[in-house]
């Protein structure tokens, strides 16, 4: 019988992918895939987004083990730092002699 | 593949979607705002829900022509002349699997599961590419698809990169980088035919022939027809209309063709020396609907195959899933049972950085 949309507990979770281009670089998230266990998603991962080399490493997280920032709460969690410029160093005016510091 | 600009499908839930007035007026200015200033709007961000439904079902759309756009061209995969043509449609054929994994995945942050979707193409109630319901018959309609379909596929997607959807912008940026050498293996492909025997050259002829008014197909009805481009523009997600791209596509391919040495089928096509660009004849929209209709030469058996594909893997779906929960139940710590039972491809796993090394 065909799999009907509503039963989620048939699903194969979803996970996040994670990619380090080359030794170096930072691992960085390339996308998501379902797979039934983490080996499966390393090797569907593998299969998915480095098919032309684009990887040296690879992490698979579960999706539903990332916590984010809520976007309504983005202005109280960022624009604090908006007025902190003295954190800049372009803030601090300084002799041309000593200008490139 | 590519996604087939085509505002049509579901025209009454997406009437009866659209809201008369905002749902929430504040959050309502922040998205106009922002999508005017050409900023990108992300998974978890406030959207209006006709926004909402519109990009499922467009991304949905394109993500079932990538899948089925399998079909046609794995159905030539035991044939392919040479070895290394094999592993050329192997790739191509793949990276589509690929393309529709990287937009389902893109759909499914707007809150619709992946079975849903699946559900919905194979109830017919989703819509493909109806370029896919046209048959494969000989080798060189590899070539063509690769060089016209695919090309066309380009022509559409490339604006797309800069949608404003972020998750959708994302999958489109990835699949265009792919999607160059898929055309160009095409092109390639018809050009060894071309300089083959007489025979071989008539099939490149007639493989043009079939496929050329269809592509133009492609790019959906003209924009007097095309009900939604205007909200589209206005969402950033339909950045160039679809007689525009169609016109691209006509320019661009039209002297490729006489590189390769074939005519295309339309005693109305000459460039027009005033407005740079090619004058074209009328398409046949009667085709078009028919095929999008469902009675195109392949609709029923495209569909079949994918469902059949569905129901044919789903102990496999199942047996994964069951053999992953119970060494879940078994190792609590969350590792599945790596450390009971280490192998070259896991052992790395355990070794895997903290949080603190990146």
């Amino acid at each position: 019988m065909m799999n009907t949309g509503n039963d989620r507990s048939k699903e194969w979770p979803l996970w996040e992918i994670f990619i380090r281009a080359r030794n170096g670089l930072d691992h960085k998230h390339c996308g998501s895939l379902h797979a039934p266990d983490a080996k499966a998603a390393l090797q569907s991962a593998r299969d998915v987004f480095t098919r032309r080399q684009e990887g040296v490493s690879i992490w698979a997280v579960r999706a539903e083990n990332i916590c984010a920032s809520d976007p309504d709460s983005k202005a109280e969690m960022f624009d604090p730092a908006e007025d902190k410029i003295y954190r800049h160093p372009t803030f601090y005016k300084l002799p041309k002699e000593v200008d490139n510091m | 593949m590519y996604t087939q600009s085509m505002d049509l499908p579901q025209k009454k839930e997406q009437s009866a979607s659209a809201p008369g007035a905002p749902e929430n007026p504040e959050y309502q200015r922040e998205f106009d705002a922002r999508l005017a200033q050409g900023e990108f709007i992300e998974a978890k961000d406030w959207m209006p829900e006709a926004y909402r439904k519109t990009l499922i079902r467009q991304i949905s759309q394109h993500a079932h022509s990538e899948i089925v756009g399998m079909l046609p061209e794995g159905n030539w995969i035991t044939r392919a002349p040479t070895l290394k043509r094999k592993a050329i449609l192997l790739a191509k054929v793949q990276d589509e699997g690929g393309h529709g994994l990287y937009l389902y995945s893109a759909a499914e942050t707007l809150g619709i599961s992946r079975d849903e979707m699946f559900e919905a193409l194979h109830t017919g109630k989703a819509k493909y590419s109806s370029i896919f319901n046209y048959p494969t018959l000989t080798w060189a309609d590899i070539g063509v698809i690769g060089w016209l379909v695919d090309g066309a596929a380009i022509m559409n997607q490339i604006p797309l990169c800069r949608c404003s959807y972020g998750p959708y912008a994302r999958a489109m940026v990835r699949i265009c980088k792919e999607e160059s050498f898929h055309q160009r293996q095409g092109f390639d492909l018809l050009m060894t035919m071309m300089q083959g025997t007489n025979e071989q050259r008539v099939m490149v002829q007639d493989a043009v022939n079939r496929w050329w008014w269809p592509s133009l197909m492609m790019f959906g009805p003209h924009d007097s027809e095309s009900t939604h481009s205007e909200r589209g523009k206005q969402w950033g997600i339909k950045r160039i209309s679809n007689d525009d791209l169609r016109q691209k596509f006509v320019d661009a391919t039209a002297p490729q063709a006489d590189i390769l040495g074939v005519t295309l089928p339309d005693p109305n096509l000459k460039w027009n020396e005033k407005q740079e660009r090619y004058e074209f004849g009328n398409i046949d929209w009667d085709e078009f609907w028919n095929v999008v209709n469902g009675n195109g030469h392949c609709n029923r058996e495209r569909l079949a195959a994918r469902v059949s594909a569905w129901q044919d893997g789903e102990w496999v779906r199942e047996a994964a899933l069951a053999h992953a929960n119970k060494r879940a139940a078994k190792h609590p710590d969350g590792r599945v049972g790596e450390q009971a039972a280490p192998s070259m491809e896991t052992a790395p796993m355990q070794t895997a950085p903290t949080a603190g090394s990146t």
